[in-house]
């Protein structure tokens, strides 16, 4: 499949034309809407690491400040005027209760002189109530429309998350495993953005209906992202 | 020597019984009961056949009989610890044929994983007197409430193939788990059964803690013979698999009454037991034995063995152990043995029976490989084996055993560190080493305090700690032992049109059919089979008979070529007067090589640069083994990158590896390239991203408990996965690189999967010893690692070359 007006850019990132709408997927897994300014980013679950610990797997507890040291450093090359986070920003409901004192005030300064907006996930389905920026269910810029789960059928104009796109890529005889945005040029699902998340492999039956055509891949690399094929994919 | 019944040692009982039998108590048996009646510890080393299962329970046996009736019930008397499962169900059923016939009331029974839960339950109400089960087994038992009261009648613990147990995880733990009965029952000697090894003292160590360890060694057995395949001017240059030799195998198996085929890997015991009945025309029952066959076919086979059915069975180290057969008259050693000790024990399978020695014959796949048949022979015939370094505990297994500590009862800290100190293996933990793992296990060891509230262990207003819930204590159980195997796939029969899975026909590793598509066929248990697809966790196959099959993982041996091989073949090819023990086209390379390139002198390393095609190359010969010589490869193409010579790959085997290049490399300074400290800041920023840091990494963080690998409702949603080790290892080593996980998980890499030791010493040794020889063609010796080149996957660190190639795919198949 051919995305439309899929270029490279020489930040690392790929751009391509969404319901007339230039989007870029980021190496860091975000999406940038060019014109709008605004940054997207899915699934961040915050507090993963002390969600486990609660219940006896002592995981590092550095996933949050983790996660926003790289929220911050795409906040500042890109300088947004949004930024929509698209669900399951925390991992659970008592997470934000758990927070670092720090954690909360980097949290509180990213509202500053811009619009947060807190898309609502099945992880946290209240959203954040001590935090600064609106919570909704789901957000719209233009024609595109941003939720946290995907419609369960091929839907043009949504950008969602929810399902952790990862990608297993073959070539030269053997494999590497990332994560990917999976779009078939009408919607598109980005990749989780938190440090703990795992992920769900394309091939996995759960994206076939979500899509009107086999899905294009677009690989989170090191410093860029790939487009790798439906042909290049396999399963776990 | 006077008959049995006169030695004064055995009861009368005892002494009738072996009379009756015909035989006469040896020597090392006597002894043992002698050590054992002095109450003292002791490490019994004799070759199989030589009645050592027997020498180790003899005292037991004698001391039961003459035990006064107690008031109360006993509790176990002696605990007898197997490697194997299958060991330890054998060991019983062998045991209780002098038990029934003595007539002695002494009950003993086994416990495994797969001992039914009615049996497992007497156990615990009424214990066995003699309780024979598995180290894993053993780490559950003292990890249970009520494990002090259990074990506190325990007179003697056995180890059984000690030798193969205590330079390892499992062996820590065991270690571990031997202080603890200490603890529990002061009184209780520790009784160690051992193959032939190089250095007795170090098992001795290992088992006695603080304590001292007697020796006894059992007669000698008769010499081995053993013979190399010679193949006058056959042998090939390059190759793992030995197809030159199968018909001469084949024969060599006819001659026999039962052989064992011994291989390195499972792609050698598949293509063996294809080519062997390929030429099988005699329908000899052959059989196929390794670890990725379903477990019940490879019952089916060892049921066979024990009763004298089959002719030959090929296998890999999966019958490296294990039950006896008598009648094994032949071990068949298929490509390098790669280290003398473990060869004497394959040989040892073969005859039990002292007197007669065993036969054995080396078939070396290619003509290096020549080279260390020869040397391992003539090893094997000094009685030369290669040893172990010394062990230091691992701290993963230290936590693992510390939480199983607290799920048993409150401890002191303090009186904790001690006991753990008595364990061979930890004799020289540090008091600050020990803490970092109490921390650890409560709440993580994350130097931000973020998890006191949700500690694992606790300390009370006692001064002890426990484990903080029973839910806790509860999942700790799930998860003990130290072993990690890697994640496995299911191969199964597709049935039907909708290709739903069938029968399993046995389990491979993740990634070992990687370079299969579905519909390419490939040989698995012996039999020709088509990929249909992957299905989760089942790998899906349909029948293929008669195609022309595909072998599925090229790689070359697991084990790498000992160093103290490595040396006695280097030794060989250096001195010419050596030669004449070879084949004449052997003899003959070696020639061609001198004239053409050079033969190093032992402690030398030959160094040849020359072009091939397009392209320069580097080829290098320090046999040390393919695990360091991957490590050097890696480390030799960073510095040879910043030299701008632009390398763009390499391959290795155990003698040597290539690098090549765009540009000519023979103006490089060997001496600076090969200087040692490529073991400093290259090895850990090279290590640090290394696939195989984070796969220590994963096995760390599953043996110390910070991942659980099973859960009491083992669920998945089949939707996100959970958590992958992989970025737990990532986020780790930027907030807190001194973590406890990352040091172990460094540790075991250097020590294990990259040979770091082996590396630094190899690199002294070379120390202005670099043998350098510009050619204008490739050399006679460098043909064996250069037809490597292809067979091999591609090298790690390749993950972004394989992103840019898949997109560049997709950017010709777009512009098409």
């Amino acid at each position: 499949m051919k995305l439309q007006g899929l270029a490279a850019r020489p930040d690392g990132g790929l751009s391509f034309c969404l319901a007339d709408m230039e989007v870029v997927c980021r190496p860091s897994g975000a999406l940038w809407l060019v014109d709008q300014r605004a940054l997207v980013v899915a699934d961040l679950h915050f507090e993963k690491g002390s969600s486990y610990a609660r219940r006896g797997q002592l995981l590092p507890p550095y996933d949050t400040r983790e996660t926003l040291d790289r929220l911050e450093a795409e906040i500042d090359r890109l300088a947004p005027r949004t930024v929509v986070l698209l669900g399951d920003s925390f991992h659970d409901a008592a997470a934000e209760d758990r927070l670092a004192n720090d954690d909360r005030a980097r949290l509180l300064a990213l509202a500053g002189g811009r619009s947060l907006v807190w898309v609502q996930g099945n992880h946290d389905v209240t959203g954040p109530t001590s935090l600064l920026g609106d919570v909704v269910a789901y957000h719209v810029v233009g024609s595109l429309s941003f939720v946290h789960e995907p419609a369960r059928a091929p839907l043009r104009w949504e950008v969602a998350g929810h399902l952790h796109p990862c990608a297993r890529v073959r070539a030269l005889g053997s494999s590497v495993r990332r994560r990917c945005f999976a779009t078939d040029g009408e919607r598109i699902i980005l990749p989780a953005f938190g440090s703990l998340t795992g992920g769900l492999n394309l091939r996995d039956p759960a994206f076939a209906p979500l899509m009107r055509q086999p899905p294009l891949a677009l690989v989170l690399g090191v410093d860029r992202v790939h487009p790798v094929g439906w042909a290049s994919l396999r399963g776990d | 020597m006077d008959g049995a019944g006169a030695s004064p040692l055995l009861p009368t009982r005892f002494a009738d019984w072996f009379d009756q039998r015909g035989w006469r108590p040896r020597d090392h048996q006597l002894a043992m009961v002698e050590k054992g009646r002095a109450g003292r510890n002791v490490l019994l080393i004799a070759p199989t056949g030589g009645g050592k299962t027997l020498a180790g329970f003899l005292p037991s046996l004698i001391e039961l009989t003459q035990r006064p009736t107690p008031n109360s019930p006993p509790g176990v008397h002696t605990l007898y610890i197997s490697p194997l499962k299958a060991l330890a169900v054998d060991v019983e059923r062998n045991l209780m044929t002098p038990i029934a016939q003595m007539g002695l009331k002494i009950n003993a029974e086994s416990r495994t994983g797969d001992t039914g839960l009615a049996r497992r339950q007497r156990q615990r109400v009424k214990p066995p007197d003699i309780l024979l089960t598995t180290p894993e087994q053993l780490a559950l038992f003292c990890a249970w409430e009520g494990a002090r009261r259990y074990f506190e009648d325990l007179r003697c613990i056995i180890i059984d193939e000690v030798h193969a147990i205590w330079p390892s995880k499992r062996g820590d733990l065991l270690a571990l788990d031997i202080a603890r009965l200490s603890t529990f029952a002061p009184h209780c000697r520790r009784v160690g059964l051992s193959a032939t090894v190089d250095d007795p003292d170090l098992i001795r160590r290992w088992l006695g803690g603080a304590g001292e360890v007697d020796l006894v060694r059992g007669a000698p057995g008769a010499q081995p013979v053993v013979d190399v395949l010679l193949s006058e001017d056959r042998v090939p240059w390059a190759g793992h698999t030995a197809r030159h030799a199968m018909p001469e195998v084949y024969e060599a198996i006819r001659g026999a009454r039962t052989a064992l085929v011994f291989v390195n890997t499972r792609f050698q015991a598949e293509f063996a037991f294809q080519e062997l009945w390929r030429l099988n025309e005699d329908n000899l029952p052959i059989a196929l034995h390794h670890g990725s066959l379903a477990a019940e076919q490879r019952r089916k086979v060892e049921a066979a063995m024990t009763r004298g059915d089959l002719r030959a069975v090929v296998c890999t180290s999966t019958l490296d152990l294990g039950i006896d057969w008598g009648d094994v008259d032949l071990v068949i050693q298929l490509a390098s043995p790669k280290g003398a000790a473990r060869m004497v024990q394959r040989i040892g399978r073969a005859n039990h029976r002292l007197d007669e020695p065993s036969h054995a014959l080396f078939v070396p796949a290619n003509r290096f490989e020549m080279l260390e048949c020869q040397a391992a022979r003539e090893a094997i015939a000094e009685n030369a084996l290669d040893s172990e370094p010394e062990r230091i505990g691992a701290l993963d297994v230290l936590a693992q055993h510390i939480m199983g500590c607290a799920c048993s009862e409150p401890f002191d800290l303090m009186v904790l560190f001690e006991e753990v100190r008595r364990a061979g293996p930890y004799g020289g933990l540090a008091w600050e080493d020990f803490e970092g793992v109490v921390d650890f296990v409560a709440t993580g060891g994350y130097a931000l305090r973020a998890y006191d509230r949700y500690a694992r262990i606790v300390k009370g207003l006692d001064g002890l700690w426990r484990v903080r819930t029973a839910e806790m204590a509860l999942r700790h159980r799930l998860n003990i032992g130290a072993i990690v195997s890697p994640a496995m796939l299911s191969v199964r029969v597709a049935n039907g049109r909708r290709a739903t899975p069938g029968r399993k026909i046995g389990e491979v590793e993740e990634g070992y059919l990687e370079v299969l598509e579905p519909g390419d066929t490939f040989v698995f248990a012996g039999r020709i089979w088509r990929l249909a697809g992957l299905t989760g966790v089942d790998v899906l196959v349909t029948p293929a008979p008669g195609e022309d099959a595909k072998m599925p993982s090229w790689g070359g041996s697991k084990f790498a070529l000992s160093t103290f091989l490595a040396r006695r073949v280097r030794a060989m090819m250096s001195d010419a007067h050596h030669w004449q023990v070879l084949p004449r086209d052997v003899r003959e390379w070696l020639e061609i090589q001198r004239d053409r390139s050079a033969i190093p002198a032992e402690d030398d390393m030959l160094l040849e640069t020359f072009p091939r095609g397009q392209r320069h190359f580097l080829v290098c010969y320090p046999f040390e083994g393919r695990l360091a010589h991957t490590t050097l490869a890696m480390l030799l193409t960073r510095r040879l990158e910043r030299l701008g010579v632009g390398p763009l790959g390499f391959v290795c085997n155990d003698y040597a590896l290539a690098v090549w290049a765009i540009k000519p490399m023979q103006g490089v300074d060997f001496a600076e390239l090969f200087d040692r400290d490529m073991l400093g800041d290259d090895l850990e920023s090279w290590l640090a991203e290394s696939m195989m840091m984070k796969g220590s990494f994963k096995a760390c963080a599953l043996i110390s408990g910070l991942i659980e690998r099973r859960s009491r409702n083992d669920r998945k949603s089949g939707r996100q996965v959970t958590f992958s080790t992989d970025l737990i290892y990532d986020v780790l080593r930027r907030h807190q690189p001194d973590h406890l996980l990352l040091r172990c998980a460094r540790e075991d890499a250097a020590r294990g999967l990259i040979d770091v030791a082996r590396l630094s010493l190899m690199l002294a040794r070379i120390e202005g010893r670099i043998l350098h020889v510009p050619l204008e063609h490739l050399s006679p010796f460098s043909v064996s690692v250069i037809l490597e080149i292809g067979r091999q996957k591609s090298p790690g660190g390749a993950g972004e070359m394989i992103l840019v190639e898949a997109a560049d795919q997709l950017i010709a198949e777009a512009t098409a």
